[in-house]
């Protein structure tokens, strides 16, 4: 399970010039992985990866089925420790930062994380409300996005699949978190919805966002730069 | 980043594992039921008697609510950890601790609280002198968040494992029974008109030290199940 690492930049995906990259007070990278390495029993799923992660940047992980994709995700944000190597917010350990790097995050699992007995407005309201403190004019515009208006007060058991996706995006849009990290969000999602996940992704990358994504598909995000890593 | 305070997301997550619990409150009240069967079968299949039962009402009634809080916390996070949001509190900027003590107070308002409040119906039933019932509700009212806290840590070590219930019971019997031997020692004494003030001082203390250690080793034992 060798693995190997690809950050190389198209230079088509460079962003619109009146939107800046990188505004002054913070140079360099904002999220940066350093020779990680993580073993899951007697398997080595991933050694070797580093890579920097600037404002407005896009980090797309791709990789066969196993090779690790979702347990580099999990190092990234801190709930799986790595066996070697350091991920950095901001220039600090994540262990040293971790309160402010969780303020600055938001992680989409595979799992939707919904209370299957809450509505979909309570889920979002409580998750929400450990991180920021959000009016209820903020849930309505991040529902109405997603196109939910009419399934807010609907126990999370009851919205398909798809639903349940939307409903995570919701809460995406509605954390200002400056860091996004997304496993396979085009799941269960129709055309519209993986349109509107695009569509998310680039506004967020404009407003100086960062985006940790992994999908077997290619995406169609326009906006910031693309930075690919292999891996498996 | 700024977030909200930590009363802020304590409130949040007691009230919203409140709501929870009352939407499903069958479930929330299967130890409270077990307790009271427990407690009612033993006048039914010994002999009626009110000496026997009087003599055996400590033990039954503390041996019933340790074992009722046993069975409540296997429960305790199994849920958020198989829905994934277990995950998401770890990555809250709140203090996971803060957290999962909260998860655990709601948890105690909904399996502790009751027993205690039922305590004099089962003491009646086991012919409980009525002199011993304050004491017996103040001791339940100092061990059962005992309990609860003392599961708390130990659900949150074992959660991680398939089958972790048998495993469970065993880490949490030892580390409780010191409360079951006050506690019931709480009911004796306070039947033969004892002063009860030293043993209620000892569970006191047995609830502070479980208030201040556990909630870190819940966290740590959580975060290394979720590892």
């Amino acid at each position: 399970m060798e693995s190997c690492l690809a950050g190389n930049t198209n230079p088509g995906d460079r962003p619109k010039p009146e939107t800046p990259v990188m505004s002054a007070a913070e140079p360099g990278a904002l999220l940066e992985g350093q020779g990680l390495e993580l073993w899951r029993g007697e398997r080595r799923l991933f050694t070797g990866v580093g890579f920097e992660l600037r404002a407005g940047e896009l980090l797309h992980v791709v990789g066969p089925n196993g090779c690790g994709k979702t347990s580099l995700l999990r190092v990234l944000c801190g709930l799986t420790l790595p066996e070697t190597g350091e991920v950095l917010w901001r220039g600090k350990k994540l262990l040293r930062n971790r309160a402010d790097f969780h303020a600055s995050t938001c992680y989409l699992g595979h799992r939707e994380s919904l209370k299957a007995d809450l509505t979909a407005e309570e889920n979002l309201v409580f998750q929400l409300g450990l991180r920021v403190s959000l009016t209820a004019a903020d849930v309505d515009t991040a529902l109405e996005r997603v196109g939910l208006t009419k399934q807010r007060a609907v126990p999370a058991r009851s919205l398909s699949a798809g639903q349940k996706r939307r409903v995570s995006l919701a809460r995406a849009l509605a954390s200002r978190a400056r860091l996004w990290v997304l496993d396979e969000p085009y799941t269960n999602l129709d055309v519209h919805g993986r349109e509107l996940v695009d569509q998310m992704m680039s506004e967020h990358l404009e407003r100086d966002g960062l985006v940790l994504l992994v999908a077997h598909q290619a995406h169609g995000v326009g906006a910031g730069v693309t930075r690919r890593l292999e891996l498996g | 980043m700024e977030w909200p305070g930590l009363g802020t997301a304590f409130w949040l997550q007691l009230t919203r594992d409140l709501r929870l619990a009352y939407r499903h409150i069958g479930q929330a009240a299967n130890p409270l039921m077990f307790f009271v069967m427990v407690t009612t079968l033993f006048p039914l299949a010994l002999s009626p008697a009110p000496e026997l039962l009087m003599a055996i009402a400590p033990g039954v009634i503390w041996v019933s609510a340790l074992l009722a809080s046993l069975l409540a916390a296997e429960s305790l996070f199994r849920q958020d950890i198989e829905d994934g949001t277990m995950e998401q509190l770890a990555l809250s900027p709140q203090p996971l601790s803060l957290l999962l003590l909260a998860k655990t107070a709601s948890h105690w308002l909904m399996t502790g609280l009751p027993l205690v409040l039922m305590a004099p119906v089962v003491g009646h039933a086991l012919f409980l002198p009525a002199e011993a019932v304050p004491a017996t509700m103040l001791a339940l009212l100092l061990a059962t968040p005992v309990l609860s806290l003392a599961g708390a840590v130990m659900a949150a070590l074992t959660v991680g494992l398939r089958r972790g219930g048998g495993l469970l019971s065993l880490l949490i019997l030892p580390i409780v029974m010191p409360v079951l031997i006050f506690g019931a020692r709480a009911t004796d004494l306070s039947m033969q008109g004892l002063e009860v003030s030293g043993v209620m001082y000892l569970l006191t203390a047995v609830l502070l030290l479980a208030v201040s250690l556990a909630p870190a080793g819940m966290a740590v034992a959580m975060r290394i199940s979720l590892d």
